[in-house]
């Protein structure tokens, strides 16, 4: 078959950029045909972001040339890129939670009467029928951050559509709906690409990338390694790539097919008895042993995450008992809660480091009491780092540079240290792996595998299920901050998880 | 990435960068130096040293107030009550002291110890009712010592009734007043305090547990540190070093009655701001404190010495701190692109 391709609308040639000496991007060429949905792939730090973020006007210096339909372009900021017809919803989302549904639509252009003044009702009715044509029905009068994360998402995108973007760049969309809401979202993507509307979708969840995408580019280290039309590549095809070699210990973790296996009983370390906070979670009972990791599922917002911090003492309960190690646990905040044995890293690492401090005080801040009575000993300090560093391969490996000029994945790293250093006999792990490319990962299974054969309780809480596949040795569901299913001792997949979650 | 994970500036660019991200410390000491310099120039009764001890004995008060307000500052909280409780407490030591048949003050003549002890107490005391309302109840500390500066007029209000104390025990008589040869034992307590909590700040677990508070207060918490503890801990410093600084005022200015230390509000978070410690918290030092005291003390002193409308030199002072605040915040922006990872 002769194909007539459609037109290019974006076209890019040896795109190259760099940072502080480093290269980000070596020599990239990129095209996006119209009414395309382009998937993006690679590692943290492979170029995704970086490539984006030149398409979306935001570095403004790179190498290499930018064509928009045809004609040469050179951006100066982001206002230029969206004046081009290119629109991007970045993974954080940019709404305003207190403001209506319709004033986030209308953000900063809301119809006015001719006195000036905001023309409530023609912008509610506005915004509604755009919205509707979308396919996305919501009472336009609702406060923004009273809707599912979902619901805000594709208002997001949305706005972006209605202020006439024809390419649409999406960064990690899927990352926080569950599966109706990313099927919704699918819906919609199919329907903006039959109206001639190109999308390029970046991912990290490769099942959603080959669900949804025509074309899949795959990056690594800074340059384009591949790009093939999604029908005829798999999951295997896109992840030797991804990481430049075959993998089998990855694909047993990631392709989401397990046996989950009882550990040896070690003595009950965590006990949480009809643990309850009121509109989070429910009556929650649950242990964990000495060497042995619970992975605790469910969607955004099943209350998974509150009861991680409710054990840690960041949230106080209003009813229930935690024991650690058979002793009742009354933590009313987070240093009760260390003493007792009890450690957690949050989901978001910038809530856990400090950027501008040097590594080593990111490190030893968890076990500054047992370094020093009442004086600071530094040497000391940066001894214990050193060693934390080079076990967890933090790179680079100086414990002196500030936290924040390491890359996502060590930062990520740096919080596991902390807690490494430390030592508790629970470790609870929001998320451990979001975010992390495959390689990342992998050291996070090794290390948790590690932790655990030498005889911590861990609790691995995620709303991926590949996460507490990879992890876990038993998985409790959680819904609706409830308990709603254990699996031991039994195989377990994806599937099941999502079923029953 | 491979590639970033080595984030090693050009070198043509290190220079550069080390200049930037020590704006904060570089500025306010290139402003003091500007200053002595023009000074010096401008007038021949400036640079002698008698008029240096008069500039130390000046911002003497100041620097002690400073101290406690540095780690405050330090931990992203602010203390208006500063001045307050210092009036208060100076107040209260005259209260507890034998006071001439003249004054007309229903004092309450105690031993000298115990009246320092009470004194002590009583800032203390503020101190915690200001920590209590900050981390317990949770008001913003903008408010809750705002709140007590109001309340600590009050208590002095009622304490003096519109009289002025002349006496203080002759220890700290001798503390506001005396001399240790030619240095004045003023500047001597206010070198100590300064001493004390630079060593306090940089070499124990709590300061640097106040360092983390204020660089990254939710950090702090998951890290296991017991943030209102910190938080509630430096309004207490905060309010006890304004205690000594007001027993030593009142006897340093020999008298103690309403409202003499109000302007030592504005001087005290001058002086830490001017010195360039973050008004976001966790970046700063006692080093930067000690700069911005000299700075302030340097530029009120100078003004003295050449003729200059006394009026106009409110207005200078406030253009002064409004560029501390502008090189304040930009050192701030400028470390925190510093430190995010380039690229990725």
């Amino acid at each position: 078959m002769t194909t007539l391709s459609p037109p290019n609308v974006l076209e890019m040639s040896g795109i190259g950029k760099t940072f502080g000496g480093v290269m980000a991007l070596r020599d990239v060429d990129f095209a996006l045909r119209a009414g395309e949905i382009h998937g993006l792939v690679g590692e943290n730090g492979a170029g995704k972001s970086t490539l984006m973020k030149i398409i979306a006007g935001v570095h403004t210096e790179h190498d290499g040339t930018l064509r928009v339909n045809g004609r040469d372009v050179a951006f100066r900021s982001a206002a230029d890129a969206l004046a081009a017809g290119i629109g991007m919803v970045h993974q954080e989302l940019s709404v305003v939670p207190d403001l209506t549904v319709a004033e986030n639509v209308f953000l900063g252009v809301q119809p006015t009467t001719k006195l000036g003044i905001v023309d409530w009702p023609l912008m509610f009715r506005e915004a509604h029928e755009q919205l509707a044509r979308l396919g996305i029905e919501v009472n336009v009068r609702a406060t923004m951050g009273s809707l599912p994360l979902g619901i805000q998402q594709l208002i997001e995108l949305g706005r972006v559509l209605f202020s006439g973007a024809e390419i649409i760049i999406l960064d990690e969309p899927t990352s926080a709906l569950s599966p109706p809401e990313i099927k919704r979202l699918f819906e919609i993507l199919r329907r903006l690409r039959e109206t001639g509307k190109s999308i390029i979708f970046i991912s990290h969840f490769l099942d959603d990338v080959l669900a949804i995408c025509d074309t899949i580019t795959v990056f690594r280290n800074g340059r384009k390694i591949a790009t093939e039309p999604a029908a005829e590549i798999d999951k295997r095809w896109i992840i030797e790539r991804m990481i430049g070699r075959g993998h089998d210990d990855l694909e047993e973790s990631y392709t989401g097919e397990r046996l989950l296996t009882a550990r040896p009983d070690g003595p009950l370390l965590l006990e949480s008895d009809a643990l309850s906070k009121l509109g989070a979670f429910n009556a929650v009972s649950l242990g964990v042993h000495a060497g042995e990791v619970l992975g605790i599922y469910g969607f955004m917002g099943s209350g998974q995450l509150e009861f991680a911090r409710a054990l840690f003492g960041k949230i106080v309960p209003d009813g229930g008992t935690i024991r650690v190690a058979g002793k009742t646990l009354r933590a009313r905040n987070t240093a009760a809660a260390k003493r007792a044995g009890i450690a957690l890293v949050p989901e978001n690492r910038r809530s856990m480091l400090f950027a501008l401090e040097p590594v080593f005080k990111n490190i030893s801040i968890s076990i500054l009491e047992r370094l020093s009575a009442l004086f600071l000993h530094p040497a000391a300090e940066r001894r214990v780092a050193q060693e934390h560093v080079a076990e967890l391969h933090i790179r680079p490996p100086r414990v002196e540079v500030p936290l924040g000029t390491l890359s996502g994945g060590n930062q990520q790293k740096v919080a596991l240290a902390k807690w490494l250093a430390y030592l508790p006999k629970v470790l609870v792990l929001c998320e451990p792996t979001r975010g992390m490319d495959v390689g990342a990962k992998d050291d996070v299974v090794k290390i948790v595998r590690r932790l655990r054969d030498a005889g911590l309780a861990i609790i691995v809480v995620s709303t991926e299920p590949e996460t507490v596949l990879a992890l876990a040795d038993r998985i409790v569901v959680m819904k609706k901050g409830r308990i709603v299913r254990e699996f031991s001792a039994e195989a377990v997949s994806k599937d099941r998880l999502l079923g029953a979650a | 990435m491979q590639a970033t994970d080595a984030v090693e500036p050009r070198p043509r660019g290190r220079i550069n960068d080390w200049l930037r991200g020590r704006l904060r410390n570089i500025a306010p000491f290139a402003t003091l130096l500007f200053l002595v310099v023009f000074f010096c120039f401008s007038s021949p009764s400036f640079a002698t040293l008698d008029n240096l001890g008069n500039i130390l004995t000046q911002i003497s008060v100041t620097g002690i107030i400073a101290v406690g307000l540095t780690f405050v500052i330090l931990c992203a909280e602010i203390d208006l009550s500063v001045a307050s409780i210092a009036n208060t407490t100076g107040v209260v030591l005259a209260f507890f002291t034998l006071q001439d048949a003249s004054t007309n003050i229903a004092n309450k003549p105690l031993p000298a110890l115990a009246a320092i002890v009470l004194s002590l107490a009583a800032c203390g005391a503020l101190g915690l009712v200001n920590a209590f309302g900050i981390t317990r109840i949770g008001i913003p500390s903008f408010i809750m010592t705002l709140a007590m500066l109001q309340i600590g007029n009050g208590i002095t209000a009622l304490l003096v009734r519109g009289q002025i104390a002349y006496n203080v025990p002759p220890f700290v008589a001798a503390l506001g007043n005396g001399s240790l040869g030619p240095v004045p034992w003023i500047v001597i307590c206010a070198a100590l305090t300064l001493l004390v909590g630079h060593l306090v700040l940089t070499y124990t677990r709590f300061g640097r547990y106040v360092y983390m508070v204020g660089g990254n207060r939710e950090a702090a918490e998951y890290s296991g540190v017991n943030v209102k503890r910190i938080v509630g801990a430096v309004m207490v410093i905060s309010a006890v070093c304004s205690g000594i600084a007001g027993m030593l005022g009142v006897a340093h200015l020999g008298s103690g009655q309403q409202n003499e230390f109000d302007n030592y509000l504005l001087d005290s978070i001058s002086a830490v701001v001017v010195g360039g410690t973050s008004l976001f918290g966790g970046q700063g030092s006692i080093g930067n404190t000690i700069v911005g005291l000299f700075v302030l003390g340097v530029l009120n002193n100078g003004l003295d010495h050449i003729s200059i409308d006394s009026f106009l030199k409110v207005l200078i002072r406030g253009l002064i701190l409004l560029a501390a605040l502008i090189i304040n915040v930009y050192a701030q922006r400028l470390r925190s692109t510093q430190a995010a990872p380039a690229g990725a």
